[in-house]
């Protein structure tokens, strides 16, 4: 694996120059062009862009599911993958999605089961442990889907607008959850989201990705102390400055 | 904010109903599907009985349900009914069986080997739209006329079905899935035992319906047609009867295939509805 080259032990996450294109039809979409970026370990780092901005191609090159058209993504150590859909196995109980993640790094019963229950305790869902995900509510499944990420036993996260089809109050707490496993588990996540309030809430960094081609356009250090209040006027003022840019940057496009 | 209280406001936010299944919903529910089904005996009773005073045809060539009906009574206390009985139902179930692990294997390696997709993938399609009685002159011609050729047709009927519905079933799994499955480290063999077949379950379900279905149409068929010696199958039996101008036990045996085929076709139905409300597709509960 590459992880072992040239990686300072600082680096949680390193991509350079990064260039992804499709075909697309008979011509060539550039999703991503020349994306540098440097995540350190421990790092909460938030992504906003537009649609179009290649937020979520990033991700799926960091998790090894495609390969870079040009450049390098490094992870150091294991990552996880979040979605906007929980994407539980639906035969599976909330125990089961848990475990199958265990089995699958080689983790044998009893051990097995007993962990499940522990990472579903540490997500606030003890007593649903034997339920299917069509019997759980949105944040619930979200829930999972976090125990399950924590299961694979990765030390980068990698959350692909998770929480976008939760509702407010139900994206709060999960906001809240996601804070303290982040700090209890020495956690390294890149969180993609196209809601400044949410980067700025959860992120001690902000990127903002132009569109097409997506590319760093701007960063944002949000050195507010924690735990952060979605409605706390000085969010609002830098969500506010960067709602600013991705509107300034979608006019510009003309890709509304 | 304390993690306790965090807690409670989960509950309160979270809470998805139990449903509560009481002992009057199960007998009402219980009432509310057998009711159609009696009605709709009694009307078929009725017509026929209606058809038969109209005088339409004489009664040693259609006789009324109560004639039939006393006949069946008189056949289920003979031991050559059970006899037949039995023989049909184990040539359903040998064929059945060999067809079941036949489309399941040629299911899965069309799926999992791309060169025997374009080759075969629609030829099994091909396959299921050919009527099953065309193959019994070819049958017979291989294996002259015996429970191998009936059982060749069963087999050749109900695979087809089987194969396509497990092709149909890995072919649509949610992508999306496959990706968590990639993530989560599975590959090859380990991706499918976790996650393309459990999620392709409910297709091959509905492909094992449709099988049993044909199986069974073509097994009658089949009996029908090739008389095999000293096998007096349900088959044979109405075909016997017809020969000897026996109009009740005909329809007598009639009524036997009918409720067998019901009775098999509503437990697979039971299977399917149990698997989908497992696998969250019905979309009543959440």
């Amino acid at each position: 694996m590459s992880k072992l080259l040239e990686l300072s032990e600082k680096h949680s996450l390193s991509v350079e120059a990064l260039t992804m294109a499709f075909p697309h039809g008979d011509r060539l979409l550039i999703a991503l062009q020349g994306v540098s970026l440097e995540v350190q370990r421990g790092e909460f780092v938030c992504v906003v862009g537009a649609s179009g901005s290649g937020k979520s191609t990033l991700l799926s090159v960091l998790a090894g599911l495609e390969q870079p058209t040009r450049g390098r993504a490094h992870v150091h150590g294991h990552v996880a993958l979040m979605f906007q859909e929980a994407a539980l196995l639906p035969w599976l109980t909330a125990a089961g999605n848990v475990e199958l993640a265990l089995e699958l790094r080689g983790i044998r019963n009893p051990a097995r089961s007993k962990i499940a229950k522990e990472l579903l305790h540490k997500v606030h869902l003890d007593g649903w442990e034997r339920r299917r995900p069509h019997e759980l509510s949105g944040g619930m499944k979200q829930r999972v889907a976090l125990a399950r990420a924590l299961a694979q036993d990765a030390d980068v996260l990698l959350m692909d607008e998770p929480f976008a089809a939760l509702d407010a109050i139900t994206r709060d707490l999960l906001h809240e959850e996601l804070e303290r496993l982040w700090k209890q588990n020495g956690l390294t996540i890149l969180f993609v989201t196209h809601n400044a309030r949410e980067a700025v809430r959860l992120g001690d960094r902000v990127l903002v990705f132009t569109s097409r081609p997506g590319r760093v356009g701007h960063e944002v250090v949000v050195d507010l102390p924690r735990p952060r209040s979605l409605d706390s006027p000085e969010l609002a003022v830098i969500a506010g400055r960067i709602t600013d840019r991705l509107k300034h940057e979608m006019r510009s496009h003309g890709s509304s | 904010m304390a993690v306790a209280d965090m807690a409670s406001v989960f509950e309160q936010q979270d809470v998805v109903e139990d449903e509560p299944r009481s002992q009057r919903a199960w007998t009402e529910r219980g009432w509310s599907w057998i009711w159609p089904k009696l009605v709709a005996i009694a009307l078929v009773l009725g017509a026929w009985q209606v058809v038969v005073w109209s005088g339409w045809k004489p009664d040693y060539v259609l006789p009324g349900p109560v004639a039939v009906f006393q006949r069946l009574g008189n056949d289920l206390s003979h031991a050559d009914f059970y006899v037949g009985v039995g023989i049909t139902l184990r040539r359903a179930l040998v064929g059945y069986l060999v067809a079941a692990a036949a489309g399941s294997v040629v299911g899965i390696l069309v799926a999992r080997i791309t060169v025997l997709r374009r080759a075969i993938g629609s030829a099994i399609l091909g396959l299921q739209s050919m009527p099953s009685i065309a193959w019994f002159p070819l049958a017979i011609l291989l294996f002259q006329q015996s429970e191998t050729a009936i059982i060749f047709v069963v087999i050749l009927g109900a695979a087809p079905a089987i194969a396509a519905g497990l092709l149909s079933g890995v072919d649509h799994v949610q992508p999306l899935l496959i990706r968590v499955g990639h993530v989560m480290g599975a590959r090859g063999l380990v991706m499918y035992r976790h996650v393309i077949l459990p999620a392709a379950l409910p297709s091959f379900v509905g492909g094992l319906k449709q099988g049993w279905a044909f199986a069974w149409r073509s097994l009658m068929a089949g009996e029908i047609i090739v008389i095999v010696s000293h096998s007096p199958s349900i088959g044979q039996q109405i075909q016997f009867a017809r020969d000897l101008a026996d109009a009740e036990q005909l329809l007598a045996i009639m009524i036997v295939i009918f409720i067998i085929g019901v009775v098999i076709d509503a437990w697979f139905g039971v299977l399917d509805r149990e698997i989908r409300r497992r696998w969250g597709l019905l979309g009543v509960e959440a």
